[in-house]
């Protein structure tokens, strides 16, 4: 129950989820129980910490189907991925080494965190930064690939599935046009994850990201998976603890992966947490949630369509999105949407949800969003489209 | 959150201001233009200032926005046009002092006029930002003016 009386209608779940109580006992317990630092403590305790955090990283690898556990990196969250892999990139010598004339690919839908790292790389280097188009209703517009996607492109980096627009997008063929010209490919899992059933090799992905928090783990953690190849051709991130080998005063080697990228202390219990997280997501069937989710996506279609002056940005078939629905409404900006359906208890998101650009793409400054996830229940969506038409009312349009 | 905080929050004042904006488009002359955004939500402003000597002659502004961040533009503007830029500064201050107060201060209407309709905002921390949009950079600008002609 929150203020004024109104049960919680939680429909933010594209911005972070709401976690199952064993994610929650899990950490307690190991806070309570377990904890010490990992790899450097020999003791009892230390070596239940460090066998708890590795085997974090053994159910994350079977979570996405990584042919090597040894390929998961922790990271603190899918935007210092993205920027671990935009950066050793910069660094990178060798056949990843970017420079002048090279060409770096995005696409228009992407969260900042999958534009800023690239726009950083492109002007140290002095590539250049390209990127997929949209077209009208919300998808990739493929049509210039060919040229787009050419043997000047060193990286393609795109979202699986789009925060704001709900596409899901077709990432294994974009990727065997990279592979053809050679470049490395980075998927932005990080909407994915939490709903389709994820195969990295499947995906056609070189490099993949995604956020502890949005598939019902905490915050503080976020997975870097790359291919072995790859990852052992990339020069190290943070220096410190943990990624060496070993350390003299003139220079130092550097451990293996995944421990090369993972300098300093981890954000142990955290891992430990999203372990259980993705466990309990396999547990309840990826396919079982991917299906809850495009039937609530559709019944919500159903019922946003039936509010006078609402029209939802992105693709309007619900087998082809995911479960992030934006919309704007005549007469109403979505700041004022948001605090009326707050005021019901009801919680979505207004802004432009870091995707600036898909928005500017569209010609809206902000919109609202509501995003379900494997808890949503059709009477939830039900209380938004009331909450809709009281908004509606409550500003006196229509 | 109970229905009088929602209505406490959009006084009528406020609504009639957001569909019927005063002072609103951007006009010449004037003697420095700034381009202020909300970061978190995208609201954006870009405001005109025009001073004859040390009065405030003229405010002018192009804005998106949510209904608090557009009403309290079209206030502002009231307050501050004509004024002498120390009084319309006095008033800014005011009206910052009321936002920030987090619903404790008391606004005084022979000062603040339409703009005591925005002490229920004050308890909105989300939308203080909102509300202070256009006041920022009308000091903003304001500032940029004072300097040049020094
Ligand atoms: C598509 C996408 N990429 C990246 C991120 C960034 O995630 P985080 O803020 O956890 O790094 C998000 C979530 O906000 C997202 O939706």
């Amino acid at each position: 129950m929150l203020a004024g009386g109104y049960p919680l209608v939680y429909l933010d779940s594209a911005n972070t989820s709401q976690k199952p109580q064993v994610v929650i006992d899990t950490m307690v317990d190991h806070l309570e129980r377990h904890n010490a630092n990992v790899a450097r403590a020999m003791h009892q305790l230390g070596a239940e910490a460090s066998e708890a955090f590795e085997s974090a990283r053994d159910k994350v690898a079977a979570f996405i189907k990584a042919p090597s556990r040894d390929e998961v990196i922790f990271t603190k969250n899918a935007s210092e991925a993205l920027n671990l892999v935009a950066n050793t990139l910069a660094w990178a010598t060798g056949d990843l080494a970017i420079g002048a004339g090279d060409e770096v690919v995005i696409t228009e839908m992407e969260h900042h965190s999958n534009i800023v790292p690239w726009q950083l790389l492109t002007e140290r280097k002095g590539a250049t930064l390209r990127w997929f188009g949209l077209t009208d209703d919300g998808h990739l517009d493929l049509s210039n690939i060919d040229e787009l996607v050419n043997e000047r492109t060193k990286v393609v980096s795109l979202t699986w599935v789009s925060n704001m627009l709900g596409t899901v997008n077709p990432v294994a063929e974009i990727a065997r046009r990279a592979h053809e010209v050679g470049a490395i490919v980075v998927v932005d899992a990080s909407q994915a994850a939490p709903q389709l059933p994820v195969d990295v090799v499947a995906a056609g992905a070189d490099l993949l990201a995604f956020t502890g928090h949005k598939v019902v783990g905490p915050t503080g953690i976020g997975v870097l998976w790359g291919r072995r190849e790859v990852l052992d051709q990339l020069p190290p991130f943070l220096g410190g603890g943990e990624m060496i080998e070993t350390v003299r005063m003139e220079r130092s080697t550097y451990a293996g992966i995944p421990h090369k990228f993972e300098a300093g202390t981890p954000p142990i219990v955290e891992a430990v947490g999203l372990g259980a997280a993705v466990d309990y997501l396999s547990a309840v069937g990826m396919e079982a949630i991917h299906a809850h989710e495009q039937a609530v996506t559709g019944y919500a279609l159903e019922g946003l369509a039936t509010v006078p002056g609402l029209t939802v940005l992105g693709p309007l078939d619900p087998t082809q999105r995911g479960g992030a629905i934006s919309f704007e409404l005549d007469g109403v900006h979505p700041h004022d949407i948001a605090q009326v359906l707050d005021s019901r208890g009801i919680a979505v998101r207004a802004g432009h949800h870091c995707a600036k650009p898909a928005h500017a793409r569209f010609g809206v400054q902000s919109s609202t969003r509501m995003s379900s996830y494997l808890y949503t229940t059709p009477a939830e969506i039900d209380a938004l489209v009331e909450g809709l038409e009281y908004t509606r009312s409550y500003f006196k349009v229509g | 959150m109970t229905n009088q905080d929602l209505d406490a929050l959009y006084q009528e004042i406020i609504l009639d201001h957001y569909k019927h904006p005063h002072h609103k488009g951007l006009r010449e002359p004037f003697e420095a233009e700034v381009h202020h955004v909300n970061p978190t939500c995208g609201d954006e402003v870009t405001l005109r200032v025009h001073l004859d000597g040390d009065v405030v002659s003229d405010v002018s502004y192009d804005s998106v926005g949510c209904s608090i961040s557009q009403a309290s533009a079209s206030v502002m503007t009231d307050l501050v046009i004509g004024r002498k830029v120390d009084e319309a500064l006095a008033i800014h201050e005011e009206f910052l002092t009321l936002m920030q107060g987090r619903g404790s201060v008391e606004p005084d209407e022979d000062v603040l006029e339409d703009g005591i309709a925005f002490a229920g905002v004050a308890k909105f921390p989300a939308r203080v930002k909102c509300a202070l949009l256009s006041w920022m950079a009308w000091k903003d600008a304001t500032a940029q003016v004072m300097e040049e002609s020094h």
